[in-house]
């Protein structure tokens, strides 16, 4: 199950990837960082069959990580609609240089 | 290595995988804030099934708890307070040859990963075929992760924690909005 | 410093250590301190006033106006000008005049006594004091030393004695010019440098004095560089000379590929090897006569001599007359021992020599001013060393040398004398008339005896009369090129399909050929400046005089040792039908350093019997009488009309005045084409449009585009930045994957 494994984390991690370059939806560009997170979440759980309980531990941290950031990322998502009513990402070019 | 799994594992295997992947799928291609976290719930609950499946129980319920049940409730919750819902608000996805380019550089990724996943794994890491049940024996499924974690990788742990508290803080500070801010 | 003298062998040093040789080093360096004072001198008044009468619109005459003008202002009228200039003597015009003069004064006794010592010692191999290893490059092993031989001593004695009568001259004729601490500077300079260049053991320190040599020969040409056609000819001699340079380098760089030492002693000991008669060395001496024929003016490189007449007087005399122009004929002479290899290579010296000789003298005889005849005399007299030395005859080519040292020198510095009296008499009538214009001039032995008399003796000398130093010299080449023809190597070679003893016949011919006009032409000279009418003018007339004894002192020292510096060569011949004095001095004074290549060459009887040889002296001699006396008879002196009254000449006598037209062809054929391309590819193309546009505007394009393509990433759009991160994480994982 090993291969099969990191085949579908794989997938679901380039599915990840590809939904943050197609969106301009802030919000769902965010929740496919989620996904992409637990793709890897995946392939630690598959190798912690063979590698002992590290993987584990570790998708404990991502997990933890994760949803600190979500709750940052939301925070700051909110700060900008509240200043600019939009949350599509062409409008938010602040910081053109 | 891996042992002969019955075919009634495989095949639940395959079926779950296959509802993540296509839930992932179906995630993607939504316009629709509501809709698209709906389907990425889907996507956590048939994880949260793999993991059980790999022997990572306290994981997979953990995944579900944290994952499905608070962390996409939250983005729920943002999108409708902020009302991101509504057909107004809807930002679009980019044009067709954004999307063939995206196409194009996932499906490059994809490959290469499928080539550096072909590398050999270094063989002293590997553990015992029977180690998991050994220590499942010894120790619940919480205990398995509960030992490395408060033993090696106690630091880490340590850390994790104040990061977490400067998440809240960070997220409080950041929500409260002007009229509360600090001057 | 590290001195190190060479030994004979491990138990016997050189005659020469422990005397007054061991002094060597000092002989360039005091000179060179003499520079360095007089430099520091001139920087005083550096600055040009509006009453430096140097500036241009000052004189609109000619060159020779400028010298003069200096020379002759104070005499009359003190320090303070007249109407119109104000001359200002330099400040510390007396200081230069002790330390420029007495610095050459004391190199002179300097040499003298290294000369003693060496008359004492007799060494027999040179006497060579290594200092310090210049160029240790790998094979290339390169040492600052000087050597000490007989024949550099010859050279050092005329370089400093001439120079010290020159440099005493010029205290009268310079010390009015506010150039004048410069001037000495830049004199002492080019002393300095000439010794050095024949005091080198080896190639590259005699280089070093040659470049030195024509650097200052550079400065001083266009020592009044106000005046553009003063500073166009110091950069034509520079120019042409250092086309020459250009053939010495790619000999040293021939005889270092093949031989591996550049040493004077290592060459001769090794020359050898090069193969007697082979293409090698032919090549290697071609190409280090490519380097005389620069410096030494002949044919075709003798264009800048005459230019460089616009240089003050004294410089005249000593570089382009008595010392630089005959570092041409010492190289040869020092490298004997190669050029006495190729039959083929020293036939082309001779027979260019030969063929410059005559050309220099057809030209001389259609010349008017009065420094132009004696710039033509001196190439041609040039080329008569380079006969001497081009058929072995290495004594008898030094031996012109010294002798044309001295009779050139007192012929420069007598036209000085009269120029300046020329141009005081003109200062007083405020004329503009030319000084140097031998149509203004005439009569002149009433107002000038002391100087005309020196110049008939230097002229009776030129010519080849004897007992006069130049009959022996002249004659002894000559004398050389028959003997040769009648059997030697080199008559035994074929140049370009020509037999060599025929050419060496023909190289005779002309050599005669060239004596009789150069007895016409200077005794036309001496007619057109001392005797006849004088068309100076009535009002001029009152003003001429004799020079001060500061200048007329050293004509007389020149004077006579023009009389009797036969008498450092008398031939065999004479001296058995006549014993009026010692035998071949200078031979056996130069034998053991050029006394084996002459033996080479000559291959057999160095001399022709008594019989033949007296009867080709009556032939020289008769010549040069049969030219003077058809000067006398054919040109007459009151014929000649003013310089404003001229008309131009027609004909082959225009062809002959305005010197065969050689400059102006060269300017069409080689100087304009070469401005046009520098101008319209060179400049245009190369310089504006490759080196800057593209090159440098280029690059900093190049920079400012790779910035802009910079500043496009920084559009503030985040989902840009996610597509960048997303493409530049492939990008590396295509690295690892790609390898």
């Amino acid at each position: 199950m090993l291969a099969e494994s990191l085949a579908l984390s794989a997938a679901l991690f380039i599915i990840g990837v590809v939904g943050v370059l197609v969106h301009r939806n802030a919000i769902i560009i965010f929740m496919c960082v989620e996904l992409m997170l637990t793709a890897v979440n995946l392939t630690f759980v598959a190798f912690s069959r063979f590698y002992g309980a590290a993987g584990q531990v570790f998708v404990v941290f991502v997990m933890t990580v994760s949803a600190a950031e979500a709750a940052v990322g939301l925070a700051i998502i909110i700060a900008i609609f509240r200043h600019r009513q939009t949350i599509d990402l062409k409008d938010i070019n602040l910081l053109r240089g | 290595m891996e042992p002969h799994y019955p075919l009634f594992y495989v095949f639940h295997f395959y079926l779950f995988g296959v509802i993540a992947l296509a839930s992932a799928l179906a995630f993607v291609t939504r316009k629709s804030p509501v809709p698209a976290a709906l389907w990425l719930v889907n996507t956590m609950f048939s994880l949260a099934v793999l993991f059980v499946m790999l022997d990572a129980e306290f994981i997979g319920v953990m995944q579900v708890l944290v994952y499905a049940g608070a962390i996409m409730v939250v983005f729920l919750f943002v999108v409708m307070l902020l009302n991101l819902g509504a057909p107004s608000e809807l930002a679009d996805m980019r044009g067709t040859g954004w999307k063939l380019a995206a196409g194009l550089v996932g499906l490059a990724l994809l490959a290469e990963i499928m080539v550096i996943a072909r590398t050999k794994l270094p063989e002293q890491l590997v553990v015992a075929p029977n180690f998991n049940e050994q220590q499942m024996q010894k120790l619940n499924a919480v205990g398995m992760i509960a030992e490395p974690l408060f033993r090696d990788y106690l630091l880490a742990f340590e850390l994790t924690s104040v990061l977490l508290l400067v998440a809240i803080a960070g997220a409080v500070v950041l929500g409260r909005g002007r009229a509360a801010g600090a001057r | 410093m590290l001195l190190q003298t060479a030994e004979l062998t491990a138990a016997q040093a050189h005659p020469l250590s422990g005397t007054m040789a061991e002094w060597v080093w000092l002989l360039p360096l005091l000179p060179l301190a003499g520079f360095v004072i007089n430099g520091l001198l001139s920087l005083n008044g550096a600055r040009l006033g509006p009453d430096d009468p140097n500036t241009p619109e000052h004189h609109s005459h000619s060159d020779g106006a400028a010298e003069a003008h200096a020379v002759s202002h104070a005499e009359e009228t003190g320090s303070a000008g007249d109407d119109h200039h104000a001359v200002k003597r330099h400040r510390w015009a007396g200081v230069t005049s002790i330390v420029g003069a007495g610095v050459l004064i004391l190199t002179f006794l300097l040499a003298l006594g290294i000369w003693r010592a060496m008359v004492e010692a007799h060494p027999e191999v040179p006497f060579i004091q290594t200092y310090f290893s210049w160029m240790p490059a790998g094979d290339l092993q390169i040492d600052a030393a000087f050597q000490l031989d007989q024949l550099s001593m010859v050279m050092i004695l005329v370089i400093t004695g001439v120079g010290a009568l020159i440099h005493i001259f010029s205290v009268g004729y310079m010390r009015e010019d506010p150039g004048y601490p410069r001037y000495f500077s830049y004199l002492n300079l080019f002393v300095s440098f000439m010794l050095v260049l024949v005091l080198g053991a080896n190639y590259p320190v005699l280089f070093v004095g040659w470049e030195g040599v024509g650097l200052c020969s550079y400065l001083l040409i266009g020592f009044w560089f106000n005046d553009k056609t003063n500073a166009d000819a110091g950069k034509k001699a520079f120019i042409v000379n250092r086309i020459g340079d250009f053939g010495l380098l790619v000999a040293m760089f021939m005889l270092f590929a093949n031989i591996g030492v550049l040493d004077f002693a290592g060459v001769s000991g090794r020359a050898i090897q090069l193969g007697a008669g082979s293409v090698l060395v032919t090549t290697i001496c071609l190409f280090m006569f490519l380097g005389c024929v620069g410096k030494s003016a002949q044919i075709p490189l003798y264009i800048w001599l005459p230019d460089a007449m616009a240089g003050p007087t004294p410089v005249s005399a000593l570089i382009h007359a008595a010392t630089m122009v005959t570092a041409g004929v010492y190289l040869i002479a020092r490298s004997a021992f190669l050029f006495s290899l190729s039959p083929v290579a020293s036939l082309t010296v001779a027979i260019i020599g030969a063929v410059t000789a005559i050309f220099a003298a057809t030209i001389g005889l259609k010349q008017w001013d009065i420094k132009k005849v004696l710039a033509y005399s001196t190439i041609s007299q040039l080329g008569y060393m380079f006969v001497g030395v081009g058929v072995g005859a290495y004594v008898s080519g030094m031996f012109h040398l010294v002798t044309h040292a001295f009779f050139k020198a007192l012929l420069f510095l007598g036209s000085g004398s009269v120029i300046y009296a020329m141009h005081a008499a003109y200062h007083h009538t405020h004329s503009g008339e030319d000084a140097q214009d031998m149509r203004n001039m005439g009569g002149l032995k009433r107002y000038l005896p002391i100087t005309w008399v020196l110049m008939w003796i230097a002229t009776l000398a030129i010519s080849g009369i004897p007992p006069f130093s130049g009959f022996f010299s002249k004659d002894e080449i000559l004398s050389a090129v028959f003997a040769r023809a009648h059997g030697s190597t080199l008559a035994s070679a074929s140049w370009l399909g020509i037999p060599g003893s025929t050419l060496l016949y023909v190289i005779y011919a002309l050599g005669l050929a060239a004596a009789l006009l150069t007895a016409i032409y200077m005794t036309r000279m001496m007619l057109y400046t001392f005797h006849g009418p004088s068309r100076a003018g009535a009002e001029e007339e009152k003003h001429l005089h004799e020079a001060p004894w500061v200048m007329t002192g050293p004509l007389v020292v020149l004077g006579i040792l023009t009389a009797v510096g036969g008498w450092l060569n008398l031939p065999e011949v004479i001296t058995d039908l006549v014993p009026i004095g010692p035998r071949e001095v200078l031979a056996h004074w130069l034998e053991p350093v050029v006394g084996a290549a002459t033996a080479r060459v000559a291959g057999g009887a160095p001399h022709v019997d008594a019989a033949t040889e007296e009867m080709l002296i009556g032939v020289a001699v008769a010549i040069a009488v049969a030219g003077i006396v058809f000067a006398i008879v054919r040109l007459k002196p009151d014929r000649v009309p003013r310089k404003r009254d001229a008309v131009p000449e027609f004909g082959f006598e225009g062809v002959v005045a305005n010197k065969y037209y050689v400059d102006e062809g060269i300017d069409r054929a080689i100087v304009t084409p070469t401005y046009a391309i520098s101008r319209s590819f060179l400049w245009r193309v190369v310089d504006n449009g490759l080196i800057d546009g593209l090159l440098v505007n280029g690059s900093a394009a190049v920079a400012r585009g790779f910035g802009w393509m910079g500043s496009r990433l920084q559009t503030g759009n985040v989902g840009i930045y996610a597509w960048v991160l997303v493409v530049g994480v492939l990008a590396m994982l295509g690295a690892f994957t790609l390898r």
